[in-house]
């Protein structure tokens, strides 16, 4: 009897030791979520003829080719989901590096000085509020092209909080900052690398990572209404062919690269920024 | 006595007397509620070459006369002028030694000190400044520490860089606002020894804003007492007659270091004692905060109720609605 409940004390023990260290929890605590989640799912959608797949018909339905093989190439849209997030990629990354070498350098402007600040803030205040996919049809009529619309679409959502970031930035610059280059004397290009970037780039990676986010948000929305290969538009397109399943996948895909992209900015901003300023 | 002194010094040497003159100078400061007075005719002469502390109570403008000497800050009436030329903006003739260091975090010790030297020194060469660098950081026995960040360093590390920094463009003045106040008893010593011997060694003239009787007594060839703002002026100016160079025990052992401290304390702590009260301008602006939060507090219950009424109303649009759509859902 005793050596039973010694037995299972130890296994407690070993148990609890599993449970509580950091790591497994941190790894194992999100699997376990994750299977009682599907498994949630896997009930609610496993009637007769359920509106949404459950999981396993979701894996089974788009095993071949999707999963399988995401880099086959069917030609025109019919392509795997590799070229597809790719597409959709280079549109984001085209869109966000235009927003960004624009965004910081009219904040930095715009942070510099106080009258364009209060000419152009309240005309930007506005502007950020506009949703993304509002611009659709006036860059589809004045570019007149799908591709470089849906750039401009990302360009113009993710160069507000880029802005306004790098705008705060700049006007945050401690005082005693700006007092050691007054009384230096600093010209204005050794005020800008020795003082101003460096105490402004901790803003503007806060206003690159938000704006990476919503240019992936956008682009996604911004392809079901383009067209063209994209894994937006490969959505909508699964959609019209009541290809539930590929949705489903797709969504999954959509999320990953949305967290990749955001930890990708992280990164950097963790190479960039100095030490002392996190 | 003072006045004494002066003419004395008058006679033997008649440019020194106007190396630094705070002449007449008042400030002003505008406000919502009238005008503010910070400073009232204060009149100093500062001689080439002379250590001059500045003590004072908070708020009574001690900052305010720095400022103008280092030229962040302009006189409302009245001149401050170095050697005859009016003060009108900051300069590195006049450089700051500041008591929250203000360090550029990014840069080594090394390349703080660089860029004030670079700043300073554009036409010398890359060698000529690297020398001034190395050698200024030597001087406050940070040689080791140069590659190090500030935030690797102590406060008094940090303050040894500033003046290092300030120190390898030569100044002509050199401004230091309550460069120890941040520092520890011991550190504080060390680096007050420093300031000494550097301010010898360079035949500087300093302007030294301190809290602490025992550091001017120590430091200074003149104490400045300051009289309670607003509207503050010069009280008196103490001359502190040890002789150079000093040494701190020999001071405290000195009959007049007790006269004289006990003097400055009196000063500061009975006949121009810190009035604990709370002034007027203090009080308005909170007044002012509490309107702003009552009037924040009244306009968010207002958009709370309407967005709770609208709720409302649409739940109990969607309740009679609901049923229509049961039904449908039924047929189907």
């Amino acid at each position: 009897m005793t050596a039973r409940f010694e037995k299972t004390s130890q296994t407690a023990n070993i148990l609890n030791s599993i449970l509580y260290s950091q790591n497994t929890r941190k790894i194992v605590a999100p699997f376990v979520a994750l299977f009682i989640l599907l498994a949630i799912w896997q009930i609610l959608c496993s009637g007769e003829k359920p509106n949404l797949p459950s999981p396993i018909t979701v894996i089974k339905d788009t095993w071949d080719p999707y999963i399988i093989n995401p880099f086959f190439n069917n030609g025109g849209t019919d392509v795997g989901l590799f070229w597809q997030l790719l597409a959709s990629l280079k549109r984001v990354a085209i869109g966000f590096s235009l927003a960004s070498v624009v965004g910081i350098a009219l904040g930095i402007l715009i942070g510099a000085n106080r009258l364009v600040y209060s000419a152009l803030d309240p005309i930007f205040q506005v502007l950020r509020t506009i949703p993304p996919l509002a611009w659709l049809p006036i860059s589809l009529a004045a570019l007149r092209q799908s591709d470089p619309s849906a750039i401009f679409v990302i360009f113009i959502t993710a160069i507000w909080p880029i802005i306004i970031n790098t705008t705060v930035g700049v006007q945050q610059i401690p005082q005693d900052y700006n007092n050691v280059s007054r009384v230096l004397k600093l010209s204005k290009i050794e005020y800008f690398f020795n003082i101003l970037f460096p105490s402004t780039v901790p803003y503007i990676f806060t206003g690159l990572k938000i704006g990476i986010g919503l240019s992936w948000l956008a682009i996604i929305a911004a392809e079901m209404l383009v067209g063209g290969v994209g894994i937006g538009f490969f959505i909508w397109d699964a959609y019209n062919s009541s290809q539930m399943s590929q949705i489903i996948l797709a969504l999954i895909y959509v999320g990953i690269v949305g967290l990749l992209l955001d930890r990708l900015v992280s990164f950097i901003a963790s190479l960039v920024v100095p030490e002392e300023q996190k | 006595m003072q006045s004494l002194m002066n003419t004395e010094n008058k006679t033997i040497t008649l440019e020194k007397t106007a190396f630094l003159t705070i002449d007449q100078v008042s400030k002003v400061y505008t406000t919502s509620n009238g005008d503010y007075t910070v400073l009232d005719d204060v009149n100093l002469t500062v001689k080439e070459g002379e250590f001059v502390c500045v003590i004072g109570h908070s708020g009574c403008g001690k900052s305010t006369l720095l400022n103008m000497i280092s030229g962040f800050n302009q006189p409302t009436t009245g001149t401050v002028k170095l050697k005859d030329k009016i003060i009108a903006e900051p300069g590195p003739d006049r450089m700051m030694v500041f008591q929250n260091y203000c360090l550029l975090p990014w840069k080594t010790a090394f390349e703080n000190v660089y860029l004030a030297v670079s700043a300073v020194y554009p036409h010398k060469n890359k060698q000529e400044k690297l020398a001034l660098v190395e050698e200024h950081l030597a001087m406050v026995g940070l040689t080791e520490a140069a590659k190090k960040k500030p935030n690797q360093l102590s406060g008094g590390m940090k303050q040894r860089v500033a003046i290092a920094r300030a120190l390898a463009i030569c100044p002509e003045v050199l401004i230091l606002d309550e460069p120890f106040g941040a520092l520890d008893a011991i550190t504080k010593e060390e680096l007050q020894e420093e300031l000494l011997q550097i301010w010898r060694n360079h035949r500087l003239t300093v302007m030294m804003i301190t809290h602490d009787i025992d550091e001017a007594l120590f430091l200074a060839d003149r104490l400045v007492m300051m009289t309670n703002g607003p509207s503050a002026k010069i009280g008196e100016v103490l001359d502190i007659p040890f002789s150079r160079p000093r040494n701190r025990a020999q001071i405290t052992e000195d009959p007049r270091y007790y006269e004289l401290r006990n003097y400055a304390l009196d000063f500061l702590f009975n006949r121009f004692a810190h009035s604990e009260d709370p002034t007027d301008d203090i009080i308005e602006p909170e007044i002012q905060n509490n309107k702003l939060k009552i009037a924040g507090i009244v306009g968010g219950l207002i958009v709370a109720a309407i967005a709770g009424f609208t709720l409302f109303q649409s739940f109990n649009g969607n309740n009679e609605q609901s049923p229509k759509n049961n039904t449908q859902q039924i047929s189907n």
